[in-house]
This record gives C-alpha cells, sequence and structure tokens, in this order.
C-alpha cells in the first residue's frame, strides 16, 4: 500500500486532504465527523474579529442538468465566539492528535494577531493560515483580500505572525490580483512557512430575471460575492503552477479551488502542490466523498508505482512551458473511427462554423469524413464528439524536427510584416466568402426544421 | 393469466389503463431534455412526418423556455401534444435518435412534446390566432387530426372554417380509436379545446354528411372542401357465425371502450383476429378489461404480422398469447359465440395455404376481429368526378392534396389508407396550404 501521509511544512497529516477553512469546519462537531469520515486534516472556519452574516448566502451556477459546476457565497469568517472555536479546536486535538487542525485567522492590527496566534498556539493547533483572501465583507473593514492585493501590507502582516508564531505558518492567497507570484513572494519575505491558494473569485453567479437583481438575493438586492466550485479549478491550478514554478517562491503549496475528486486532487499535486484543501464539495456532497478521494489516490500510486505523495508533487512541472518554447514542428490531424460514430454531426458544424472547414458530409451516410489537408489539428472536433475515442488527433508530423518560436526569433525566421509569406494562415484554403451562403439550404437546421408548407422545397439527402 | 381484475370503477379502470407515457415534471423534463445533444441535421428530425424541429424545442425546454417549445411544435403539428403522447416514437423520432447508436436510451422525445404542450394547454397562453379575414370559407368533413389540424392552418390563413362531425367530440380516432392507456380522453379534448379557443373555427357535432344534396349545398356554399373522414367500420370477413353475439369488430369495441371505459364488458376467453397495430391493442386492453385468457390468432408467422414489435411486446407483456398459421373458417356458437374454428396455415413463397384436414376449435367467448377498416366508399361515390385507386384510397395530390374533383381535397386516412395521427395531421396542413395555393391563384 503507497503512503497518503504529508509533512507540510512540519504540518503532519495522515493523508493529503484537508478540508478548507469554510463552513464545513465551522464547528467541533463537524471536524470530528470528518475525521472520522476519514479526512486527513481541516483549517477551522477563520477566526478573528466579530462579524454578522446576512440571511440568503450562496448562489450556484447549474449547468444544464448539473447543479453547482460554480458556487459563490457572500458570508463572513466565523461568527461563532472566539472561546467556543478553541475550546472546540483543543478538544478535537486531544482525540485525533495525528490529525491536522490548523487555525485561520483573521484580525487587523499587530496586537490582535499576537493574541490571537497565541490563543490558537495554546489550543493546540498544527499550524496557522492567515486569511488574505476574502473577496467581500471583509475587504471593505481592510481584511482579507484587501490585504492580499497589497504585498507589501501582506508582507508586514505575516512578520507580525512570525514574531510570535511557534507553528508553522500558511498565507492563503487571493485570486483577485494580475500576478499571483506578488503576494506569493510578499509571504516568503515575510518569513512565512507555506502558501496555500486559490480562495474565491470576485464573481455575481448570476441574474435573477424577474427580480432583476443578482444572486444570492438579500431583500430584493444582492451582492458580489467568492466564486469557487468545480468552474474555478482551471483557475486555481494555473495559479499552483504559477507559484510552483517561481524560482523565488520556494515555499510549499496547498492547492485549493474546485477538488472534487481524486482526479481533480492528483491534477493540483502534479502542479506543484503538496496538499490539497476541499469546501464546495464537501458542502455538495458531504464528507462522504473522502472515500472515493483517498481510494482513488491510493489505486493511481499503485498503477503508477508511487510509493509517497512526494514521488507525484510537481511532476507535471516541467512540461508546462512558455508557449515559445512548443515544438511548432509538431502536427496532429483528427481521425474518426467510423464504427464508433453516431452520426450526430456535431463534429462537421463545429469545424464547420467554429473552426477550420475541414470535415465534409458525404451523401448516403451521416458519418462525416475529415479533409485531412484543411485540418489544422485544433481538437475542436474531438472535444465536441460525444462518444468516448471516436474523434482521437493523430501524430502526422514525422517527429523528427523540432523548431519553436524562440529559436525561430532568435534566427530572425518570424513573420513580421502584415502579409508576410511566413504568415501562419497564409497557405491554409479557406472558401470563397459566398460560398456560405445556402450551403446548408437542405439541412435541417436547427431552428428552420423543414415546413410541409409547399412553400420550402423538399429537402434533398446530403 | 389475469393479471388485471375487472375494473369496476373509474379508479380502477385508470389503474388497469396507467399511462404507458406519464407526464413529466419540471426535473424530469430538465434532466431529459439535458441529454439532447443538440446534433446537426437531426435525424429525429428526418423522422418525425410533421418534421418537428425537435432539437430546438428540447432546447427551449432546457432553457426555461416551454412556451417558445410549445411553439415550435405547434408550428410544425397541431397535435402536438397526442402526438407526443400516442406516436409511435419507437419507429419515427425516438427510434432515428443517434443515442440508439450507442445502445444508449433514446431521448424521451414525445413525453418531453407533452411536457411543452400540456403546460400551454393548462395556462391556456394564447400563442396562435386566426389571420386577417380573406373572405373566403371552406368547409371541413370530419373534425379527426386531419380535419382540425386543416381547420386550424386554414383559420391562420385567414379563411371562414366550418367543421362538420359525425360524432359528439373532435380529434376522430385519437379519442375513439387510440389505446386508453396512451392518452386520456380529458387530455385528448382539453388540446382541442385549446386549439379551437386559438383558431376560432365553427364546429358542428353528430352532423354527418351523408347525402348528395348536403354536399352540394356545401359545394355551393364554401369556396373548398376539405375530407378529413377517416376509414369506416371493420372489414367483415365473410364467415359463417359472424353475426353471433359477442363478435364484435376492433374499432367498434375500442370505441365503446374509450367512451365507457369500465362500463364495458369483455369475455373471459378472447379471441382476437389479425396482426396489426389494432390487433394488438384490442387484445392488451381485453388482458386489461379483465379478460382471463386472451388469444391473438394471425393467418401467418409470427415475424409477418403487421404490428410494430413494440406494440406485440406490450400485448405480450399483459399476458396474451399469440397463435400463428392460423386461418378462422367458421364463428361457432349457438346464438353467443363459443369458439372459433380454425384451419392451420402454411407459407410457401410467401402465399399462405390451408394445411388440409387441420381444423381445430378454440373456445372462447368472444370474438374481436381486427381485420382492418372499410374505407367510406358509399360516401366518396357522392362527390362527382372523385376518384380513388384500387384500394378505395382517395386519389390526390401528394404535395397539395387535391383530388380529382378541384373543389375536394382530402388527407388522413382516407388518402393515406390508414396511418398514424402525426400523418394525418402532416398532411392536412400541407393540403390546407394547398387549398390557400388553389384559391389564391
Ligand atoms: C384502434 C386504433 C388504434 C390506433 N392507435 C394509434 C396510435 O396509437 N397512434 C397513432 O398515431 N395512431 C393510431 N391510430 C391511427 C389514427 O387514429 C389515425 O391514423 C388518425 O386518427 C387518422 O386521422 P383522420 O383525421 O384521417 O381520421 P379519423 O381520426 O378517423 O377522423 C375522421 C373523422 O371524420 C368523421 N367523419 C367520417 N365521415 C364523416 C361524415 N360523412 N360526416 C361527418 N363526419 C364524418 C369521423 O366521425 C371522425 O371523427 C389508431 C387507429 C385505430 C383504428
Ligand atoms: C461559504 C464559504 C465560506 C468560506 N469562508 C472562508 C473563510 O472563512 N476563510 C477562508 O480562508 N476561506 C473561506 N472560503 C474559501 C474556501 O476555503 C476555499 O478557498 C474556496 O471555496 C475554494 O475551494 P473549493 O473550490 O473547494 O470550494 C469560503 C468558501 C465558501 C464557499
Ligand atoms: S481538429 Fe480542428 S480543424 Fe481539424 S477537423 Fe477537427 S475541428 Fe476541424
Ligand atoms: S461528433 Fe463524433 S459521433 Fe458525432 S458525427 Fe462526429 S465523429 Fe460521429
Ligand atoms: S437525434 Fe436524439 S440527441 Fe440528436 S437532436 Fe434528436 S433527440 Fe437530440
Amino acid at each position: 500500500m503507497p503512503d497518503l501521509s504529508i509533512n507540510f511544512a512540519g504540518i503532519k497529516s495522515p493523508n493529503p486532504f484537508w478540508l478548507a477553512s469554510a463552513p464545513p469546519t465551522n464547528s467541533g462537531y463537524q471536524v470530528m465527523k470528518a475525521f472520522d469520515a476519514g479526512w486527513g486534516g481541516a483549517v477551522w472556519k477563520t477566526l478573528g474579529v466579530p462579524v454578522v452574516n446576512v440571511s440568503s448566502r450562496y448562489g450556484g451556477v447549474n449547468y444544464r442538468d448539473k447543479r453547482l459546476v460554480g458556487f459563490n457565497n457572500i458570508e463572513l469568517i466565523s461568527d461563532r465566539p472566539l472561546a467556543d472555536n478553541l475550546r472546540e479546536i483543543e478538544e478535537v486535538k486531544k482525540r485525533f492528535p495525528h490529525h491536522a487542525v490548523i487555525a485561520s485567522l483573521m484580525v487587523q492590527s499587530r496586537q490582535e494577531w499576537h493574541d490571537i496566534v497565541r490563543q490558537s498556539q495554546e489550543a493546540g493547533a498544527d499550524g496557522f493560515e492567515l486569511n488574505f483572501g476574502c473577496p467581500h465583507g471583509m475587504c471593505e473593514r481592510g481584511m482579507g483580500s484587501a490585504v492580499g492585493q497589497e504585498p507589501k501590507v501582506l508582507q508586514m502582516i505575516v512578520e507580525w505572525v512570525m514574531e510570535v508564531a511557534q507553528k508553522p505558518v500558511i498565507v492563503k492567497l487571493t485570486p483577485n490580483i494580475s500576478d499571483i507570484t506578488e503576494p506569493a513572494l510578499a509571504a516568503r519575505r515575510g518569513g512565512a512557512d507555506a502558501i496555500s491558494l486559490i480562495n474565491t473569485i470576485q464573481s455575481i453567479v448570476g441574474v435573477d430575471l424577474d427580480r432583476f437583481a443578482p444572486y444570492p438575493i438579500v431583500d430584493g438586492q444582492g451582492t458580489n460575492g467568492g466564486y469557487c466550485g468545480p468552474a474555478v479549478k482551471p483557475i486555481a491550478l494555473n495559479m499552483v503552477k504559477n507559484c510552483a514554478q517561481h524560482p523565488d517562491v520556494r515555499l510549499p503549496i496547498s492547492g485549493i479551488g474546485g477538488i472534487e475528486n481524486w482526479r481533480d486532487a492528483v491534477e493540483h499535486l502534479l502542479l506543484g502542490a503538496s496538499s490539497v484543501q476541499v469546501c464546495t464539495a464537501a458542502m455538495h456532497f458531504g464528507f462522504g466523498i473522502i472515500r472515493e478521494m483517498t481510494s482513488g489516490l491510493e489505486q493511481y500510486m499503485v498503477e503508477k508505482g508511487f510509493n509517497t505523495i512526494y514521488d507525484f508533487v510537481g511532476k507535471a512541472l516541467p512540461n508546462v512551458l512558455p508557449w515559445e518554447q512548443l515544438n511548432m514542428k509538431y502536427k496532429v490531424t483528427a481521425q474518426i473511427h467510423e464504427q464508433k460514430c453516431i452520426g450526430c454531426q456535431l463534429c462537421y458544424t463545429a469545424c464547420e462554423d467554429g473552426a477550420h472547414q475541414a470535415i465534409r458530409l458525404n451523401a448516403g451516410t451521416r458519418v462525416p469524413e475529415i479533409i485531412e489537408e484543411n485540418c489544422v489539428g485544433c481538437n475542436l472536433c474531438s472535444l465536441v464528439c460525444p462518444v468516448e475515442q471516436c474523434i482521437t488527433m493523430e501524430r502526422t508530423d514525422a517527429g523528427t524536427e523540432h523548431v519553436t518560436w524562440k529559436e525561430r526569433t532568435e534566427a530572425g525566421d518570424i513573420p513580421v510584416a502584415f502579409n508576410d509569406e511566413k504568415a501562419g494562415g497564409r497557405h491554409h484554403w479557406v472558401p470563397a466568402p459566398t460560398a456560405a451562403l445556402g450551403k446548408e439550404r437542405h439541412k435541417t437546421l436547427p431552428g428552420k426544421a423543414r415546413v410541409l408548407s409547399g412553400e420550402t422545397d423538399v429537402p434533398a439527402e446530403a | 393469466m389475469a393479471e388485471y381484475s375487472t375494473p369496476t370503477t373509474e379508479h380502477e379502470f385508470q389503474r388497469n389503463f396507467a399511462q404507458l407515457k406519464p407526464h413529466m415534471n419540471r426535473t424530469e423534463a430538465l434532466y431529459e431534455s439535458a441529454r439532447c445533444l443538440f446534433c446537426f441535421d437531426a435525424p429525429c428530425i428526418k423522422a418525425c412526418p410533421s418534421g418537428i424541429d425537435i432539437p430546438q424545442f428540447i432546447r427551449q425546454i432546457n432553457s426555461g423556455n416551454e412556451t417558445g417549445a410549445a411553439r415550435t411544435i405547434y408550428q410544425a403539428n397541431y397535435f402536438g401534444n397526442a402526438c407526443g403522447k400516442v406516436c409511435p416514437t419507437e419507429v419515427l423520432c425516438e427510434g432515428a435518435c443517434v443515442y440508439n447508436l450507442q445502445d444508449v436510451k433514446p431521448i424521451e422525445i414525445g413525453r418531453l412534446q407533452s411536457y411543452a404542450t400540456m403546460k400551454v394547454i393548462e395556462s391556456g397562453k394564447k400563442l396562435f390566432g386566426p389571420g386577417e379575414p380573406n373572405g373566403k370559407r371552406v368547409a371541413v368533413i370530419g373534425a379527426g387530426p386531419a380535419g382540425i389540424s386543416a381547420a386550424c392552418e386554414l383559420r391562420a390563413l385567414g379563411y371562414a372554417v366550418d367543421v362538420f362531425e359525425a360524432k359528439a367530440q373532435p380529434s376522430g380516432l385519437t379519442v375513439y380509436g387510440v389505446a386508453p392507456y396512451k392518452i386520456t380522453n380529458e387530455e385528448t379534448l382539453a388540446e382541442m379545446a385549446y386549439l379551437q379557443a386559438q383558431f376560432g373555427y365553427h364546429v358542428q357535432f353528430n352532423y354527418p354528411i351523408t347525402s348528395r344534396e348536403e354536399l352540394a349545398a356545401l359545394e355551393e356554399k364554401y369556396d373548398a372542401i376539405f375530407l378529413g373522414i377517416g376509414l369506416g367500420k371493420t372489414n367483415e370477413l365473410g364467415l359463417p357465425g359472424e353475426d353471433k353475439i359477442n363478435c364484435t369488430g376492433a374499432v367498434e369495441f375500442i370505441a365503446e371502450l374509450r367512451q365507457y371505459h369500465h362500463q364495458v364488458a369483455v369475455g373471459r376467453r378472447v379471441i382476437v383476429l389479425g396482426g396489426g397495430n389494432t390487433a394488438m391493442d384490442a387484445a392488451s386492453e381485453s388482458a386489461r378489461l379483465g379478460a382471463e385468457h386472451v388469444v391473438l390468432a394471425y393467418r401467418r408467422g409470427k415475424e409477418e404480422m403487421g404490428a410494430y414489435e413494440f406494440e406485440y411486446d406490450l400485448a405480450k407483456a399483459v399476458g396474451v398469447k399469440g397463435l400463428f398459421n392460423v386461418a378462422p373458417v367458421e364463428i361457432m356458437g349457438n346464438g353467443y359465440v363459443s369458439g372459433v374454428k380454425f384451419v392451420r396455415t402454411e407459407t410457401k413463397d410467401g402465399k399462405v395455404s390451408e394445411v388440409a384436414g387441420s381444423e381445430f376449435i378454440e373456445p372462447c367467448d368472444m370474438v374481436i376481429k381486427a381485420t382492418g377498416q372499410a374505407k367510406q366508399t358509399d360516401f366518396l361515390r357522392l362527390v362527382p368526378g372523385l376518384k380513388t385507386d384500387s384500394k378505395g384510397r382517395i386519389i390526390a395530390n401528394a404535395h397539395t392534396g387535391q383530388t380529382t374533383n378541384p373543389q375536394y381535397f382530402a388527407s388522413g386516412d382516407a388518402w393515406n389508407g390508414g396511418a398514424e395521427v402525426v400523418n394525418a395531421a402532416a398532411e392536412a396542413k400541407q393540403t390546407a396550404r394547398g387549398i390557400h395555393a388553389y384559391l389564391t391563384k
């Protein structure tokens, strides 16, 4: 059996799965239940200044029949008394000494930071996470993302915390910034032991079409909230990668954002995270999802021959390059596997209207055909095809040449003028504009199905 | 067998004849509509005789625009709701859905369709209306799917329309013929009321047109006459004993059933003669009415039955037994039916022949003849110059529906020889356009 345990900047945990600081870690009851279910650690719901929450706090983004592909909230930090939280942290630590309990903190003055760090330390917290991320409610009061967006202020607060902290300090970063490595570097300069990212992204998840107000609606009105859930994973992954690749950040990363199964977690790990945190998925499905996450991770490690998490943390990083370093001689071409094709012709219409007119329809069959000379290998058709492995992208270059944009630039071999012979699309065939007119008139186009009126001509096959 | 006990109340009847395609709720409609791939040049549209833009209305349902979905459906087919419930979707749209090729359940197009149309029917939302009056009048004979569809389209084109119907209710065989587990009378009539409220044509019920004089009066008063008269009674078999009590035609039996539900008596041992869809229906219906033993007797082999496979499956599922390669010779009994004498048959080179000396008697107390509907030949003779083909079908132009008497147009069963509701609805809409073209020439 592979070893799932981690030592994250000195914080030990039986597995890399932590609950993020959020409603699932609001109380000792929930955290104990989570540990009982198999979670390795929990970042306690942020402790700090007293707050009051509104009623109607969450909004969701549904995609077709899928609920909560995106989620947002306008909640603040913990609204429970500090003393209750501290007492419960102590209780949890006594019962689960080998699990990670991290106190998430957010206060204002140097004195307040000193006090709250000391108090959580005494309660037995294994580490701290400084919440410089919350994008609503707290930033207006000069906390949360207001700090996270000001590297100097961030660094100063980290320094205050380091003055008293005897346990590892993680700085949680806000994604509401153009370059995530700036606050990461500030955290490092301040002496932090690790970073975690991302917190939620400023958002409006939707607008009520009848009440003319954004969700979630509070008495007919709303405000911007913080976005999270499956939809934010791509943004989180990119930011994790940016921090992991930056030569000067060099801090352990706790990956957060859109993790809901083992695959999402492995992706974060492959891009440099060495622990992961989960909020929305636990809010959606409950703590039970941990069983699938650990079993999936274990299975993956067995199949890959990885013994510990550290065998693959950051393993994908060498393959994430700036665009200019990609091989321009590489070429793939779409290939349709006829026996699998169900004839939906989504690939045809996608390539025809949204790509490079490289798919044609032939009479007598619904299976489309790739026009290889025209295919630029954009992948679009293979992405829209509803059948697994029905359209594959096959390598068609010899695999012997390797030239990058960077090399071409250095060799003076790049197009420079508008009509440059070397420009990419210059030699690619495009149909004459007017060839578009009426091209699909005999097809039963959505929205103008064959009208049985004698006015429309009867559609002929292909 | 007796899977069903004889229903004695309306409640028990509804239980035995529970809807095969019950209405969807919003959640189910949302989930099902989300599966649709929005195919290009979608095969489902091509397979729909009325050409409903299926991916379009499914997408409209998914985005919460049920009203728009209903509009899309009705624009192509005025029997949109009925069709969603009674169409043999397995061999039409759903049978063509690309999911079949993946061995995945096809989209439940029929149920989604009725989901959208029921919404507007229930709310009475106005989607259509009569066109600017053009001063011309059209008489429609028969308020079946063909007649009503023609009436709607003609009203939309600005014609004054009067419909003459022999029976007391509109929708033809939809309310007098289709199996009760496919659609209820209430639902059928609700759509009819909705259409009439939208388009405002007049219907004279209990008004059979039966004489040359009546037709002459119509020819005088109306610019065109649309024949949506469907087919007639069940064909006679011409067998000895056919007049015995409890030997009945399937169409007549079903018409009773649709109107009187559990008050219709069925035998304990029933023999249904025929291999078409109507035979399957009559057999299923007998079983659901509590018959203990239902036998479906067909002249040829099982594979040669005209019925759709799923209709036979439906009958088998309620305990109907097939008796193949037998031909009825005589209806036995003394006043009341007591059995059918059959002779075994064999098929050689496509020809059925009787096996000499193989007669046997299958006992029963009811015989239902599902041997096809006769054409309305006598009535059609009253129309001057109107020609029919060798099978008694009205001859008319395939695009305009115009018959050999230019004032007369026809669609539906009377023209196609007997198809489905959807065919009648689609043809009649097209024919209404044909009438319009003729009258605006
Ligand atoms: C038992 C049975 C089950 C069926 N099941 C299905 C099914 O599940 N799904 C499906 O899609 N289709 C089914 N069909 C077929 C479908 O009902 C018909 O194809 C469709 O109703 C034809 O429509 P129509 O308007 O041409 O004729 P009809 O529905 O027959 O309507 C003709 C109308 O004209 C009236 N009429 C006739 N002569 C005159 C006259 N001289 N004066 C005034 N009025 C007159 C009749 O009373 C009737 O109302 C079934 C048919 C039968 C017999
Ligand atoms: C309702 C809600 C409340 C949250 N409260 C906090 C908080 O108090 N402190 C904090 O650091 N992050 C908070 N977060 C952010 C989460 O910890 C996490 O960073 C974010 O949700 C992304 O992870 P996910 O995609 O798994 O949800 C909150 C998130 C939600 C949905
Ligand atoms: S890869 Fe792109 S260009 Fe090639 S066929 Fe597919 S959609 Fe068209
Ligand atoms: S998208 Fe896939 S299944 Fe659909 S027509 Fe193209 S190749 Fe076939
Ligand atoms: S064939 Fe099926 S999946 Fe495709 S558009 Fe029609 S219903 Fe939708």
